[in-house]
């Protein structure tokens, strides 16, 4: 004889909010995966009323977007979630941030009054900071790298190495930095520090932090004697006829202003 | 009390930014970070005693551990003593940190864990004496105990491996046998005393202190004397006053110690994503292999609105979606049937699921396994038979028949159960090849069963197979541990025998590890000090990480015995597969676990006769001797109480106003 799955209340989902979150200090070494364990027990903990998908083994319904490599620090990512009533945003933002350990921050939480959001995560904006490296010979890596018109990098992927272009993608590169500041990341590093800005198109495969340290150390030989410390500063639509990232969350905004 | 790698490290200290520039290069960094929900961070100087606990395993293992969780708390409720956590790091860390000088540190505050007062190692098992020893030199503390001064913390073993605590007996000031609750915040007591007061006599002083307690074994106040063939001749306290005797800790009345109240929730994978709730501790079924169930007697269980509270308490403070009940045999709770319908009323219709990691075989089982799946999958249930043969059973006190257990798999597999566990051990005392056949017998009988009551062909049954270890404080202490060359011939002989079988062979699973570290447990476990010398020897040859099949090496482990033990007339075999005899003094013989020498001595005498004891719980007492020598008595239900008392009313705050 065989078992049905349990009959339930598959309760659907009225509602779908979208979650602004940071992922800050030392829990940037968290993984995808750590994170989705973390925001699945903080969604319980704070009684949002999760919708979950049907059978032997119901999964709440969360969809997750591009998310920063484990390492980097991100102020913008961003996850779907469905309720099965309805809730308030804000009091949801409060509720999930007081939920998740700190380090992982809730930003914003808006109602989902548009379709198709992950399409609306164009770009990103990254930062690396790079104790140990002097303005000008970031900046002249900098120029190097934009000097070309193709810088190819190697890339261990599921079906073996891939060799792909990063030049492309990169849509801006700026170098800023202080002399005589200490590098966050102990005393060996020297006083200089540079600033890397780097704004990239969303493409595939998609153009990873990793891969443009990778793509500097190939086109310019710039190699960080001490680990950067990179953080996704925005992540969004691009301002037509600029390398400005928007806010993901306009659109819903709008959408709810008008109906309201 | 201080150790510094570095001229500017103030104690109590973050070493974090130093560590951070290494977790780039090293595997799932997540596990070094700390941050746990629920976790504490108090300020170095609000307190007078700092306690570093250690899981001696990666964070993966160590993280979810019981014990580690309530100490934590136990100690960090109180307002003068705090406690931070530390794991094993992977070696790929461990060479890094050495590069880069970064000592171990604690993932709560990354603090130093040289720097604390006291740190207390919890050993489940003996094979994490090496991560000990890597622990306390990254910390840069001599890993010689004599070899310590007053900066240096002093290192308590805990845990059951720490009923013998011989062959660690160089490298820890202190060992605690028992329930740990009580034991840290007399520990904390003695420490703080002994610090407000100036650190009179210093670290010996602070030792002696403990000793005199008779509840604390510091191995430096005992002197093991030999005999001329190996054997010990006695072990005597080496100062006046301190006891010859050390006692074990018994926790009494479980409902006033409802630990972890705020179970600490990783961030990290771990090998338990769950929440776990301890029914009852002590186990009087009387299975003679079985340590656990004989160092922790007498049973003391929970009652049932403890365990509801601390289900619902839990639930709410870290969002898991499972709970264990957990205790050494849990469908044995006198209330157990109450329990199980109560919680599976109270979680219906919620995406909680609760389980019973449980071994006992009957249809009893059965009926709380299907209470408590009501929502969920029936993937598969765990019987733990333990012995092949009827005769095995009996000599290891597993009574449970060939009938009950076919009865027993009937049901499961009628219930919509597809898959059964059995778990068996190879190298029992007087088992013959013929006796580990007979495993092979019964998983064909189980399926036979099997298709029968389900009427399908694609019911299967894993049988897992360990190579039994004896243990101290258990009347298999006597006995000889099966050589690693025999066992891995029975298994060989067993996996052949459910392979060549056409009809059920390949409905029948079989899991099973080769014998060789069980030889090094073994050795680790019924040791003496001379043991040291090998943990030592293999430790600086590189042994990491034991418990670890791509870490272990047992040539590694047999060399460093060979050098270690050279000028000594006892060697592994002398250790390990060598029957002791009643006169001998065995090396734990001045610790007291409760149980009576003669009770143990004649309970191996009645294994060897095929004689079996029943459950005290059920039955009169059969007189071990744990009740009378720790002045303790069996606690157990019925309470009387059937329902249980609603959860905690919580209001969800995040509903729009509509609907609130």
């Amino acid at each position: 004889m065989s078992r049905k799955p349990p009959e339930r209340d598959v309760a659907l989902a009225v509602q779908k909010l979208r979650v602004h979150y940071a992922k800050r200090g030392r829990l940037r070494f968290s993984s995808h995966r750590d994170f989705q364990r973390a925001l699945e027990r903080a969604l319980r903990r704070a009684e949002v009323p999760m919708a979950y998908s049907a059978g032997f083994s119901p999964h709440p319904k969360i969809s997750y977007a591009n998310s920063a490599p484990t390492g980097v620090a991100s102020e913008a990512e961003y996850v779907e979630i469905g309720v099965t009533k309805q809730c308030d945003p804000e009091r949801m933002r409060i509720a999930l941030d007081d939920a998740l350990p700190a380090g992982l921050d809730v930003v914003d939480v808006v109602t989902a009054a548009t379709p198709d959001f992950v399409n609306r995560l164009e770009a990103s904006r990254w930062c690396f900071e790079l104790p140990g490296v002097d303005v000008s010979t970031a900046q002249a890596a900098a120029d190097a790298f934009l000097g070309h018109s193709e810088v190819i990098v190697e890339r261990l992927m599921k079906n073996g190495i891939r060799k792909f272009d990063t030049r492309e993608a990169v849509l801006s590169l700026t170098v800023s930095g202080e002399s005589g500041v200490s590098g966050s990341q102990g005393s060996g590093a020297g006083d200089s520090y540079a600033i890397l800005e780097v704004v990239t198109r969303h493409v595939t495969p998609s153009v990873r932090p990793d891969d443009l340290l990778a793509a500097l150390r190939i086109a310019a030989h710039l190699v960080p004697p001490v680990p950067p410390r990179v953080t996704r500063l925005a992540q969004g639509p691009l301002i037509p006829g600029s390398t400005e990232i928007g806010d993901p969350f306009a659109p819903d905004r709008a959408a709810l202003v008008s109906t309201n | 009390m201080a150790v510094t790698t570095s001229d500017t490290h103030v104690p109590g200290a973050s070493v974090f930014d130093r560590l951070e520039a290494l977790l780039p290069f090293v595997s799932k960094p997540i596990q070094y970070v700390g941050g746990e929900l629920n976790a504490v961070q108090k300020p170095w100087d609000s307190v007078d005693v700092h306690w570093a606990l250690m899981y001696p395993d990666a964070y993966e293992v160590g993280a979810p551990n019981q014990g580690v969780q309530i100490l934590y708390e136990v100690i960090n409720e109180r307002a003068d003593a705090l406690a931070e956590r530390t794991y094993a790091v992977w070696p790929d860390l461990e060479k890094l940190m050495r590069e880069h000088q970064v000592p171990q540190f604690t993932v709560d505050s990354h603090r130093a864990l040289g720097d604390f007062d006291v740190v207390g190692m919890s050993f489940s098992t003996e094979l994490g004496y090496t991560n000990m020893l890597t622990a306390i030199d990254l910390a840069g503390v001599p890993v010689l105990a004599a070899e310590r001064d007053d900066s240096h913390p002093i290192v308590v073993a805990g845990g059951h491996a720490a009923f013998n605590p011989e062959t660690i007996a160089e490298f820890v000031d202190a060992a605690v046998m028992g329930d740990g609750e009580e034991a840290v915040l007399l520990i904390t007591d003695i420490v703080r005393d002994w610090k407000n007061e100036g650190c009179p006599e210093g670290r010996v002083g602070l030792l002696r202190r403990l000793a005199l307690t008779g509840v604390i074994y510091v191995p430096r106040f005992y002197d093991v004397e030999y005999l001329e063939d190996g054997r010990i001749k006695r072990i005597v306290p080496n100062e006046a006053d301190i006891p010859w005797r050390v006692r074990k800790f018994t926790l009494m009345d479980l409902d006033s110690w409802p630990y972890p109240k705020a179970p600490l929730v990783p961030l990290a994978e771990t090998v338990h994503e769950r929440m776990s709730v301890e029914i009852f501790r002590g186990c009087t079924r009387g299975c003679r292999f079985c340590q656990a169930g004989m160092i922790t007697r007498p049973v003391r269980e929970r009652s049932i609105t403890g365990i509801a509270e601390m289900v619902d308490n839990g639930l709410c403070k870290t969002g898991y979606e499972e709970v264990g009940l957990l205790s050494l045999s849990s469908a044995d709770h006198t209330e157990i049937a109450e329990i199980a319908k109560g919680l599976a009323d109270r979680y219906q219709g919620t995406e909680t699921a609760l389980s019973l990691p449980s071994t006992r075989v009957d249809a009893f089982n059965i009926d709380l396994a299907n209470e408590l799946s009501r929502n969920g999958r029936r993937s598969g249930l765990t019987f733990a038979p333990e012995g092949g043969s009827e005769r095995m059973r009996k000599v290891i006190n597993k009574q449970v028949t060939e009938e009950d257990l076919i009865r027993t798999v009937s049901a499961a597999y009628g219930a919509g159960w597809r898959q059964v566990k059995l778990y068996f051990m190879v190298g029992l005392p007087t088992e013959t090849d013929e006796d580990v056949m007979q495993v092979a017998e019964l998983a064909r009988e189980v399926i036979k069963a099997g298709r029968a009551a389900s009427g399908r062909r694609d019911i299967r049954c894993t049988v897992s197979i360990g190579g039994f270890v004896p243990k101290p404080h258990t009347p298999f202490q006597w006995a000889g541990q099966l050589n690693h060359e025999a066992t891995d011939a029975r298994l060989h002989k067993l996996r052949d025998a459910i392979r060549a079988d056409r009809e059920y062979g390949k409905s029948i699973g079989l899991r099973y590890h080769d014998g060789k570290p069980g030889i090094v447990e073994g050795l680790l476990s019924r040791g003496d000090r001379r043991v040291g010398r090998v943990i030592l020897q293999a430790w600086r040859d590189g042994a990491r990480f034991d418990g670890w099949s791509e870490h272990f090496s047992f040539d590694r482990w047999m060399n460093a015995a060979a050098v270690a033990l050279a000028d000594e007339p006892v060697d592994v075999d002398w250790f390990t597969t060598r029957e002791r005899q009643q006169s001998e003094v065995l090396p734990w013989g001045h610790l007291d676990s409760g149980l009576d020498a003669d009770w143990l001595w004649e309970d191996w005498q009645d294994s060897l006769s095929e004689v079996g004891v029943e459950d005290c719980r059920w039955t009169p007492c059969f007189d071990c001797g744990v009740c009378d020598q720790m002045e303790t008595e069996i606690q157990v239900g019925p309470t009387g109480v059937v329902t249980l008392p609603m959860p905690t009313v919580r209001t969800t705050a995040v509903l729009a106003e509509i609907d609130a």
